[in-house]
């Protein structure tokens, strides 16, 4: 397998009117093609700085990282990735159709390749009834739909995802988690997913990434023993709540409890 | 270096090449050129050689005092000669790039946490008005502007000096009496009257569409209406900064009053507060950024109204009515001179207005978020 | 019965001031938004020109009117132009200010989204910073258009007996004719609540046109 993302000895300092604040100490990683990575950890930890920084959205202070063999900067310019954020950030101008067509359109692509493109993204996360609707329209479950079928469209092989379920109640999250594990299946895309929930992030994962913060570091990497096959039951098997059970402990480990 | 800063020290070396090599000015026997007058060629050289060391990234210090210096040559320049020509452009010009190039140096290391914010930031928009008054003054003078058209910044200074009673008494008569007392009645009455009706739903209803109408109604228009009815002196101005201000401060009021949010008044009223606990404790403090906006526009229109209304009659005293009578004389100094105080008066009571909003809503987003 | 177009006519009055506004309204609201690009993509100009923008309203510059009509005419500038000028200073401000909030109130995560696209100033311009900012740009018309018609009034007064509304106020209140004041003050009322259904009208159908979710 080659990888995707390979991290070596990254670091991340941003400097504050209180000091240097370390959001990343040395954090080594390499991601495969076609995994799905979570990443989990208590709030600061740095699991959004690391997806930002393979985003290019912020530099890194010292170290190498390489998305397919090229800079974050590089892999930016060529569209490497997609990615999702925390809030669907749709457009409330444009039509769910049209909020898909961003990205497309600027890349540059024809009208009739736009509209082919739309049509299969939005039938990818199941959404195919709502194109001409607005955003606000849609229930909050759908707009993140819409959002992740935005990333989907340009065909990055790379998905970026940054708590996308963490505003939505446990029963749309479910329910999503489910959908995302068979676009993931039918995609074969690579995958990383920033995350608070010990559940979701078993659930979802080959490997699951488990940080802790002051400094933001990487304390244990869990490749997970599930089944490609997963159905949302699968949470009670004593297999699942053993991964579960380590992952807790690592993070425990990690979690300083002096604030 | 981003690329307009490289642009302007392209641009600022190039003028002052072409501020060297053309003569500056017309005097008494042919025309001067640079190394005639020292302090000129050896500004222009020392922003050449700046230029050139620090082509990479001058710092602003360096950009900012070549840029003061060379403004002070060229008005004292200014005396010496008849007419400017290429060469004094060429140096106004390389100055003015000079002082952006200040600007643009200094607001990168202010955001580059390199400098502190708090004295050094100032220096900005005070360069911006340092460089539009001396273009104005070299301008004026140097390309002998006939002075009806635009008199020249010291020209003004030399005739305010010169009437200070005068204008300390249109400043009384206009800005005294006319301004801030309309302005205390317009904005009391039209707070005043906001808590009146905020009991009832229907006149709330009623009267917030209505006053967002009337605010934008061109009210300085019953200005010969108030002379009529109010007589010459100063009430009748003030009637018109009352009718000016009531209703930008009754709308904003009101605005304020129902802006706070559902879930605080639902503790105040788990809290069995009454009426005049939610409006003291809540709601009056929560509508006060809606207040203090509505007190800063009104600074401005109270200023406004009081002088178009001395257009339709006065005594012989007042700021609207000297504007209006040199002009005719066309003493143009003295029009700019009253302008200057009515600018000066005017930025004066709005800062006074944000100083005292800054310290009464210093909670707000918007006061915390630092800078106006 | 007079003809509508006769010069005693308060149309005809109401048309002379009309002009002049909507002329100053198109050079005001141009040059605000050329201002609010400049400072919200030059940080430099950010802090030079703001704080004078905000002290350049706080000076009274109707007192100024008077000035600026008697000297454009010095040099053989008059009619239209002059008022144009005045109404044109009037209306800028509003739009500026409305614009730099305007243009830069989308969130981070929007400029985060397109930055991810790799698209270029101008394409997140287009995409996102215009259409974000125009439910600004028209709260700011209002205001800018109605402080457009103040400033073509104002700008009559010199005129003496000349046209326009603001001429009709300063002749009334010379010759003591009460219903002429009131008659002219009633037809700017109207124009200015006629201007401002209008644009009201225009941003309903841009925000239908644009989908954004009804009020």
């Amino acid at each position: 397998m080659s990888s995707v993302v390979t991290a070596k000895d990254l670091s991340l300092t941003f400097a504050t009117s209180d000091g240097p604040v370390h959001a990343l100490s040395e954090v080594n990683l390499e991601i495969e093609k076609g995994e799905f990575v979570s990443f989990i950890g208590p709030s600061g930890c740095g699991k959004t700085t690391f997806l930002r920084t393979i985003a290019d959205l912020e530099d890194l202070t010292s170290g190498t990282l390489e998305i397919n063999g090229m800079s974050a900067r590089e892999a930016r310019q060529a569209r490497a990735y997609g990615y999702v954020f925390q809030a669907a950030a749709l457009y409330p101008w444009r039509t769910i159709e049209k909020n898909i067509a961003l990205p497309l359109e600027i890349m540059g692509y024809s009208k009739p390749e736009r509209d082919k493109r739309i049509e299969r993204t939005l039938d990818l996360v199941n959404l195919s009834g709502f194109a001409k609707k607005h955003p606000w329209q849609l229930s909050g479950g759908m707009q993140q739909r819409a959002s992740i079928a935005r990333a989907l469209a340009f065909d990055a092989d790379l998905l970026l995802m940054d708590e996308p379920f963490g505003a939505l109640d446990e029963i749309v999250r479910d329910h999503l988690n489910e959908e995302l594990l068979k676009l993931w299946r039918r995609t074969e895309k690579t995958i990383c997913f920033v995350t608070h929930s010990i559940p979701e992030a078993v659930y979802l994962s080959t490997k699951i990434v488990v940080m802790s913060p002051r400094p933001g570091r990487v304390t244990d990497v869990i490749a997970s023993t599930l089944p490609d096959e997963r159905p949302l039951d699968i949470r009670e098997t004593p297999e699942f709540l053993a991964i579960a059970a380590r992952v807790r402990e690592g993070l425990r480990a990690g979690h300083s409890y002096e604030e | 270096m981003s690329r307009l800063q490289t642009i302007l020290a392209l641009f600022a070396g190039f003028a002052c090449i072409v501020a060297i090599a053309l003569p500056y000015g017309q005097i008494a026997d042919g025309q001067a050129m640079s190394w005639h007058y020292w302090p000129l060629l050896l500004v222009l050289l020392a922003s050449i050689a700046a230029l050139a060391v620090w082509f990479r990234g001058m710092p602003f210090a360096v950009a900012g005092g070549l840029a003061v210096l060379g403004g002070v040559v060229l008005m004292l320049l200014l005396p010496r000669i008849d007419l400017a020509l290429t060469g004094y452009w060429a140096a106004l010009v390389a100055m003015w790039t000079l002082a952006w190039l200040f600007a643009e140096r200094l607001s990168l290391a202010i955001a580059g946490g390199e400098v502190a914010e708090r004295p050094y930031g100032v220096l900005i928009p005070l360069m911006f008005g340092a460089a539009i008054l001396t273009a104005w003054e070299a301008i004026t003078l140097g390309a002998n502007i006939p002075k009806i058209l635009l008199p020249a910044p010291s020209a003004i200074w030399e005739v305010l000096l010169a009437n200070i009673p005068v204008l300390a008494a249109d400043f009384q008569q206009t800005f005294i009496k006319a301004v801030l007392i309309g302005y205390g009645l317009g904005c009391g009455v039209g707070f005043g009257v906001a808590i009146a009706i905020d009991r009832s739903p229907f006149l709330k209803a009623g009267l917030l569409p209505l006053g967002n109408f009337v605010s934008a109604l061109p009210l300085v228009g019953i200005a010969p209406i108030m002379v009529m009815w109010f007589g010459f002196d100063w009430p009748s101005k003030a009637a018109v900064v009352v009718v000016m201000t009531f209703f930008p401060m009754l709308v904003n009021t009101i605005a304020g009053l129902n802006g706070s949010g559902e879930m605080e008044r639902d503790l105040m009223r788990t809290y069995a507060a009454g009426y005049w606990h939610t409006l003291f404790k809540l709601r009056l403090p929560a509508a006060a950024p809606f207040i203090f906006n509505a007190l800063k526009i009104n600074s401005t229109l109270a200023l406004i109204g009081a002088i178009v209304a001395e257009f339709f009659g006065t005594p012989i005293v007042g700021m609207g009515f000297r504007i209006s009578s040199e002009i005719g004389k066309l003493n143009v100094e003295m029009v700019w001179a009253e302008i200057a105080m009515a600018a000066v008066a005017g930025s004066v009571f709005y800062w006074v207005v944000v100083l005292i909003e800054r310290a009464v809503t210093f909670w707000h987003p918007s006061v915390r978020g630092g800078r106006a | 019965m007079q003809k509508v177009t006769s010069k005693r006519s308060l149309v005809y009055h109401g048309w002379i001031t009309l002009s002049a506004t909507l002329l100053g309204f198109v050079f005001g609201t141009s040059l605000g938004i050329g201002l609010a690009l400049f400072i919200v993509y030059n940080s430099a100009s950010d802090r030079s020109m703001m704080p004078w923008i905000i002290a350049s309203q706080t000076v009274p510059i109707l007192a100024i009117a008077p000035m600026i009509i008697v000297v454009l005419n010095a040099v053989g500038i008059s009619g239209l132009i002059p008022k144009a000028i005045i109404s044109a200073y009037l209306s800028f401000f509003p739009v500026v200010v409305g614009m730099v909030k305007g243009f830069r109130s989308p969130e981070a995560i929007q400029l985060d989204l397109l930055h991810t696209y790799n698209a270029s100033p101008v394409q997140t311009f287009i995409k996102l910073r215009w259409p974000i900012a125009l439910p600004y740009l028209f709260t700011s018309m209002k205001v800018g258009i109605a402080a457009s018609l103040v400033g073509a009034i104002v700008g009559e007064l010199p005129a003496g007996g000349g046209s326009g509304l603001g001429a009709r106020l300063l002749a009334g209140s010379y010759y003591g004719q009460t219903v002429q004041i009131w008659s002219a003050l009633f037809a700017a009322a109207a124009l200015a609540g006629g201007l401002i259904i209008i644009v009201n009208v225009v941003e309903r159908l841009t925000s239908r046109h644009m989908g954004v979710r009804p009020a």
